[in-house]
């Protein structure tokens, strides 16, 4: 009998290039460039040594001198604060910004719809500027304001820039919005508002907690804005480890980041998980 | 049928910019019709439905619902309600709580709205999905789904808006059955828009055909097919032969029509109210034209209601298209003309065995054709 001849191998397509070598090797690459740095961070925040450029051995010494740190602790609550808040405020505005822009039609339209894009293309350099000459010779945003207020116009400043994120967001969620719902909720008895938060509202939910969580990472680590617009009183997170590296950087700053990576890290994952379980209607 | 009418449009108008979508429509549904509003995409059918709901308003004229005015009154005050045509069931809650919503908003009490939620899933035959998500479910299932949430509220009249285009063929036919079924034992009127003629011959107790935002005839689905009373119904419902021809003789119990198209004369056993002379157009239906064999060279037979000569023309097969139930026949007139003849498929086979190429006899009865004078 004969040998049943295999047909020959097809030539692999652009999909197929992920089991070759040279691509593997690609993509070791990519990921060792991505996250060794990260990963040095995290290593050298358990060094003992406080050069911190040799492995010295194993100590959580810096953790807990992190953790008594008063000023690091103060900082970091105040970026916490300001996060939450300008997510709060951003998530809001932002969600009215693209209702308005899907559900309406006015004039200048397109001008606001530029406009909006504007915080997001900018260079952040001058928005920061801006702000400074905004909060310290237009609007002068009093300093002796007790906690929180005064964290009022780095919180102001926040929302300004990511809520332009929030809207453009929900704006294409919305884009995938069947008006037939909307309508049939008006046709079962509803009000415009009762449609508006039993219909409309819940299908905006994945893009609300996609915009909420760009604009809480966004305000986390923003530097440079912040440093325009924080006071002696109002430091974050951010401008207190650039404070700290400006003298040397010791395992202090690699253990205050990693703190840092680890809870932004799990707010996303939380986050996700709880978009995640939203998720499954959008087949509809 | 001599009900009550429930909705009634008084010379409504609707623009969309220069588009005139419904035009001066005034149109009269009885209590407990199943009404059809056909016509092809774009006519106007669909926007006259949403102006029923309220979810588009007339420029000019009135709508009264059971003898109310409602062309002001917002969609969530009206006594109707609309499946819609993607069924548009809140993919976030469970069909339950879909079914439930109209009752919910009305503020309906608790305690009432489950036993209600379960008989109106029984109606729709979804006992027990209750529980489950729309993802879920088939789009026959999210359509009833969308019934059931409609019919809960007890709607004066229940609008459909193309329920069956977006299901496979089979189902389309059993949503018909039962469509028309549950109509018979709610009573409830239903008002449906279809481009799909079949559909509203099938279901419809009554139909309007319109065309470009006019009103072109309403009748029952019989009347339409038969008496059309334009070339654009004729066509438009059913498949049809129609040649232009001019009145020669118009008696009371007779009259003839020569048509160019045509090597024969039309002979009609009725009198057609139309000026001698005037041109006219003759509308065949394919299954009323019979198909016999052709020696090459014989004398035409004669058909026993019509003159010699008459209502009997020569032709050619030249396409055979089989339908199953029936094959349609493609018949080139000795003038050129094409004429479509269908035949039922009595036996398993051809017994006359026709192909392509045949010489063919076609005749009809004096009372087949329909005379369109527009």
């Amino acid at each position: 009998m004969a040998e049943t001849q295999r047909p020959p191998r097809p030539k692999p397509g652009p999909l197929d290039y992920l089991a070759r070598w040279p691509l593997r090797l690609w993509v070791a690459g990519t990921v060792v460039f991505l996250y060794a740095p990260l990963a040095t961070l995290m290593v050298f925040s358990f060094n003992n040594s406080r050069r911190n450029i040799v492995w010295r051995g194993f100590t959580l010494d810096y953790y807990a001198q992190v953790l008594q740190d008063e000023s690091l602790q103060h900082a970091f609550v105040n970026s916490l604060t300001i996060a939450l808040v300008s997510t709060v405020l951003s998530v809001i505005l932002g969600a009215a910004t693209a209702l308005l822009l899907w559900r309406f039609r006015f004039p200048f339209k397109p001008g606001l719809e530029g406009a909006l894009s504007i915080p997001i293309v900018v260079p952040e350099i001058c928005m920061g500027v801006a702000f400074l000459v905004f909060f310290t010779k237009v609007v002068p945003w009093p300093t002796a304001l007790p906690w929180p207020l005064n964290l009022g116009a780095i919180i102001i400043a926040h929302v300004s820039f990511s809520f332009s994120f929030v809207a453009s967001v929900v704006r294409a969620r919305l884009a995938s919005f069947n008006r037939e719902m909307e309508e049939a909720a008006r046709d079962l008895g509803a009000s415009e508002w009762r449609t508006l938060m039993d219909i409309i509202v819940p299908h905006m939910r994945p893009g609300l907690f996609a915009g909420g969580l760009l604009a809480f990472t966004l305000s986390l680590d923003d530097f440079v804005i912040t440093f325009f617009t924080s006071g002696p009183d109002t430091i974050t997170f951010p401008v207190k480890v650039y404070s700290m590296i400006r003298f040397s950087v010791t395992p202090e700053v690699n253990a205050a980041s990693t703190l840092l990576i680890v809870i932004t890290v799990a707010l996303t994952a939380i986050a996700l998980r709880l978009q995640g379980s939203d998720a499954g209607h959008d087949a509809l | 049928m001599t009900g009550r009418a429930i909705i009634t449009f008084e010379n409504v108008t609707k623009r969309y910019g220069r588009v005139v979508a419904v035009d001066n429509v005034s149109l009269s549904i009885d209590e407990g019709e199943f009404f059809a509003l056909l016509g092809p995409s774009g006519c106007g059918k669909t926007t006259l439905l949403r102006m029923v709901a309220g979810l588009e308003t007339p420029d000019d004229g009135r709508i009264l619902i059971d003898g109310q005015d409602v062309t002001q009154v917002p969609p969530n005050r009206r006594p109707v309600n609309m499946v819609f045509q993607s069924y548009a069931v809140f993919p976030h809650m469970t069909v339950a709580a879909n079914v439930a919503y109209g009752l919910k908003v009305e503020g309906v009490a608790e305690a009432e709205i489950a036993p209600r939620v379960e008989q109106a899933l029984k109606l729709v035959k979804l006992d027990g999905y209750g529980a489950r998500k729309p993802d879920q479910l088939s789009g026959g299932q999210r359509q009833r789904v969308a019934l059931a949430r409609a019919l809960i509220k007890k709607p004066r009249v229940l609008l459909l808006d193309e329920p069956l285009s977006a299901l496979d063929a089979k189902l389309r036919e059993q949503m018909r059955f039962e469509l028309t079924q549950l109509q018979d034992q709610i009573g409830v009127t239903f008002l449906i828009v279809t481009h799909d003629q079949d559909e509203a011959l099938a279901m419809a107790s009554r139909c309007a055909v319109m065309n470009k935002g006019l009103l072109q005839q309403v009748g029952s689905p019989s009347d339409l097919y038969e008496f059309p009373n334009s070339r654009f119904v004729a066509d438009f419902i059913g498949q049809v032969n129609i040649f232009e021809g001019r009145l020669d003789i118009d008696a009371p119990d007779h009259a003839v029509i020569s048509c160019p198209g045509l090597p024969t004369p039309v002979y009609l056993d009725h009198g057609v109210t139309g000026a001698t002379g005037a041109t006219v157009w003759v509308a065949l239906r394919p299954e009323k034209i019979e198909l016999s064999g052709r020696k090459p060279g014989s004398e035409p037979p004669k058909m026993e209601d019509a003159p010699q000569g008459a209502n009997i023309v020569a032709g050619e097969v030249r396409h055979i298209v089989y339908l199953g139930s029936e094959s349609l026949f493609e018949v080139e007139l000795d003038g050129g003309a094409r004429v479509k003849a269908l035949r039922t498929n009595l036996t398993r086979w051809d017994q006359e065995d026709f192909a392509v190429g045949q010489p063919v006899w076609l005749a009809w009865h004096a009372c087949s054709p329909a005379i369109l004078l527009n």
